[in-house]
């Protein structure tokens, strides 16, 4: 299908995979492969299965893998813990990031970087060190000091919840990063943020997935593939132009393409 | 739904000081009658008074029935199946650490409470309390030279009758209640403080209470009290054996803060909980109290309880003096078929009297946790200020958590604030911190602790540490 010569191994690897919960099947046989440097859009409408894959890549512990295999730098991954995914590399960046009332932001976020960097047999951080290294990552996402001192994503605007998702994921720097709908809920100013702040963070070694219902992030983030979901699958997988055909005609015209498969 | 299998597989914690020392102890026949309370107390060769303060008490406990108000579930107690007097054997009079039995001090060692004068804790003095009898005060000498008093209640007795005289069974009397009457019938010894006016105690002051015989129970009475403009911050910790029987530990502590004085007391309490059947564990009824007789005197209690099969306390002050203030910082936590009715009475006497009470009770397996706790405001109580509250946590779907608050006023000039919540650790929060590489039990711990956060912070330093890393310790496991 990607015609492309791949010179490297691919860093995510989703193979016919399919999945449940509570007995109700949401995927259906999804098939996914993201090499390093790529970008890749997944769109859909609400309840396709976008948020759903997420997850499951992440490791949520809600659903059941009952066919497939979902594979990180050509190891299965499908029993690993999400802790184990997170510490290897995987970023999940979430809709609605979750509050957690009473637990620092700062705290928090220094033993998430410490545990990815036990991984990588880096040298774990100090507060003081910690303080040095995320100070120059605020930079990334423009937010304030004050942040850290907060509980977590606790009485953050929409905004700021996302950008602190970012600035999560500037500290991990992860292989790949999953980003639903990151996009949504923010406004011009934060979507320019948030978006040059994925750009800084990605590079040619890294993946990413932008799961966005909108054209105005892939205006900012350019994807080298557009995948269009429907009903736990991937009906259509198309280059950056998808997306905007997809703008234009709405997702009444995929309807279409799975009549057509 | 929680990663239940993970769960099913970690590996429990066994509680950490459930070991018995194998010491030869003097132990009196099981049972209570007066022969009984006479011999206690001539084997501490006491003053008449203190005999009296016993035997009234006692008569008064005959005629008392035992309470069963609280939401407590237990088998009734044979109060003449206990041993009320246990002592490890000593050479008659001790003059010096040197002499105290090697196995006693190890004992100590193994707690985390080293005694001897090379190994001591450096800014603590501790007084090590073994079943009946403290064992070792340290750095005496040091805090006498402040005027500073730290000694066991029974050492008092002998040396500062007219203080005991004065003070004990002021703030608790006899008759206050059925535990309360046991204890002063048959205590045994317990921690005494003295501060003199115009002190501020160099030093953070603690007594450990360990209790090692499974047939005795633990009834041992402490008093502090701070002079004028005093202040002193004293620490409580406590352990036992693990035994398949319930022991009673029922304790009396009384304090009393005189004008400007203030009086901080924190207490981690980790004594035997049972084993997951509920077989075991200690029954820790104890009645603490404290008087701000002054003016501007400042009680404040914290706690942290997280042992017993079965905890019954109240914590309170009596604010007496004007402008006196009265705090409770309590965090309870049970699991397994553990059962805590905890919480405190802040009695507002006197006018602009000022108290605080931060509440935190988390149950997790099958457990009851219940805050329980009475504001009242007096007639002269005018100006005053009461400001509650209460959050539970539950893990789990078997936990329960209840909050009864009371709130008495007779004084229409007086505030009282009461706030309650109730949350439960969600699978979202959780999985929110999995996916950031923080393990399952470390992503738990880490929203306990920061459920508890506005408790720890009143703990002094160590003190908190600590409590952070018990409250992980016993929640292992405890989330599925």
């Amino acid at each position: 299908m990607q015609s492309k010569m791949k010179e490297s191994d691919p860093i995510l690897e989703v193979e016919n995979l399919s999945a449940s919960t509570d007995n109700l099947p949401i995927l259906k046989g999804v098939s996914l492969t993201v090499y390093p440097g790529e970008i890749h859009a997944i769109m859909g409408r609400n309840g396709c299965g976008k948020s759903t894959l997420s997850k499951i890549i992440a490791g949520h512990p809600s659903y059941n893998i009952t066919n497939g295999d979902i594979k990180f730098l050509g190891e299965n991954i499908n029993s690993l813990e999400p802790e184990e995914r997170s510490q290897s590399g995987i970023f999940l960046g979430f809709q609605y990031p979750i509050e957690i009332p009473g637990v620092s932001n700062l705290e928090f976020l220094r033993v998430s970087t410490n545990a990815r960097r036990k991984f990588l047999n880096k040298e774990e951080l100090d507060t003081f060190d910690f303080e040095e290294l995320v100070k120059e990552k605020l930079e990334i996402v423009k937010m304030d000091h004050a942040f850290l001192s907060r509980s977590v994503n606790q009485g953050f605007s929409g905004g700021e919840k996302k950008r602190n998702e970012i600035l999560q994921m500037a500290l991990l720097e992860p292989k790949i990063a999953i980003l639903d709908e990151t996009d949504s809920g923010l406004d011009i100013d934060a979507l320019r943020i948030v978006a040059s702040g994925i750009k800084k963070i990605s590079n040619a070694q890294t993946g990413i997935i932008l799961i966005t219902h909108y054209q105005r992030l892939l205006d900012e983030i350019k994807p080298n593939y557009v995948h269009v979901m429907s009903d736990g699958q991937i009906i259509k997988t198309g280059e950056s132009d998808l997306a905007l055909e997809l703008e234009e005609k709405g997702y009444e015209w995929t309807d279409n393409f799975i009549k057509e498969t | 739904m929680v990663n239940e299998n993970l769960v099913k597989d970690v590996v429990k914690e066994p509680y950490k000081y459930g070991f018995v020392t194998d010491i030869e102890t003097e132990k009196i026949e099981k049972g209570l009658n007066e022969d009984v309370i006479k011999l206690i107390s001539q084997k501490k060769e006491e003053p008449k008074f203190l005999l009296d303060f016993r035997l009234k008490a006692f008569k008064k406990w005959q005629k008392m029935k035992e309470p069963d108000w609280a939401a407590l579930g237990y088998k009734k107690i044979d109060y003449q199946n206990i041993i009320y007097y246990s002592a490890p054997k000593q050479k008659e009079k001790i003059s010096s650490l040197d002499e105290v039995d090697p196995k006693l001090l190890e004992t100590f060692d193994k707690l985390g409470i080293p005694l001897t004068e090379q190994k001591k804790l450096t800014n603590v003095a501790v007084d090590a309390v073994f079943d009946s009898v403290s064992i070792a005060t340290t750095f005496r000498e040091e805090l006498a030279e402040h005027g500073v008093i730290f000694c066991s209640i029974s050492e008092a007795v002998k040396n500062h009758a007219d203080l005991i005289e004065k003070y004990l069974g002021t703030v608790v009397p006899a008759s206050d209640n059925y535990f309360a009457a046991l204890n002063s019938a048959v205590f045994s010894d317990g921690s005494f403080v003295y501060i003199p006016k115009g002190v501020t105690c160099p030093m953070d002051l603690s007594s450990y209470f360990r209790i090692n015989s499974g047939d005795s129970g633990q009834f041992e009475r402490t008093l502090i009290i701070a002079e004028e403009s005093s202040s002193v911050s004293y620490l409580e910790g406590c352990t036992a054996p693990m035994f398949d029987t319930n022991t009673l530990h029922a304790a009396v502590v009384e304090l009393i803060a005189l004008d400007d004085a203030s009086i901080k007391y924190s207490t981690v309490q980790n004594w035997y909980a049972g084993d997951e059947e509920g077989i075991g564990g200690i029954f820790n009824f104890v009645t603490k109290r404290g008087k701000c007789l002054g003016k501007r005197s400042k009680i404040s209690w914290s706690q942290v309880e997280t042992g017993s099969a079965i905890t019954w306390k109240y914590p309170s002050c009596l604010l007496l003096g004007e402008e006196s203030v009265g705090e409770f910082y309590s965090v309870a936590l049970t699991n397994n078929l553990q059962q805590a009715d905890t919480g405190t009475k802040m009695i507002h006497i006197g006018p602009k009297t000022k108290s605080t009470i931060v509440s935190k009770g988390i149950s997790a397996g099958n457990s009851k946790n219940s805050y329980r706790g009475l504001v009242k405001m007096g007639t002269k109580a005018t100006g005053s200020r009461n400001y509650s509250q209460c959050d539970s946590m539950l893990i789990g779907d078997q936990a329960s958590a209840n909050t009864f608050p009371y709130i008495k006023s007779q004084q229409p000039n007086s505030e009282i604030e009461h706030e309650a919540s109730t949350c439960r650790i969600s699978e979202d929060q959780l999985f929110y911190l999995q996916s950031r590489g923080i393990e399952f039990e470390e992503a738990v711990s880490m929203m306990v602790s920061g459920f508890c956060r506005d408790v720890f912070n009143q703990l002094p330093m160590e003190f908190a540490a600590e409590a952070d890393k018990l409250l992980a310790l016993k929640l292992e496991g405890s989330v599925g």
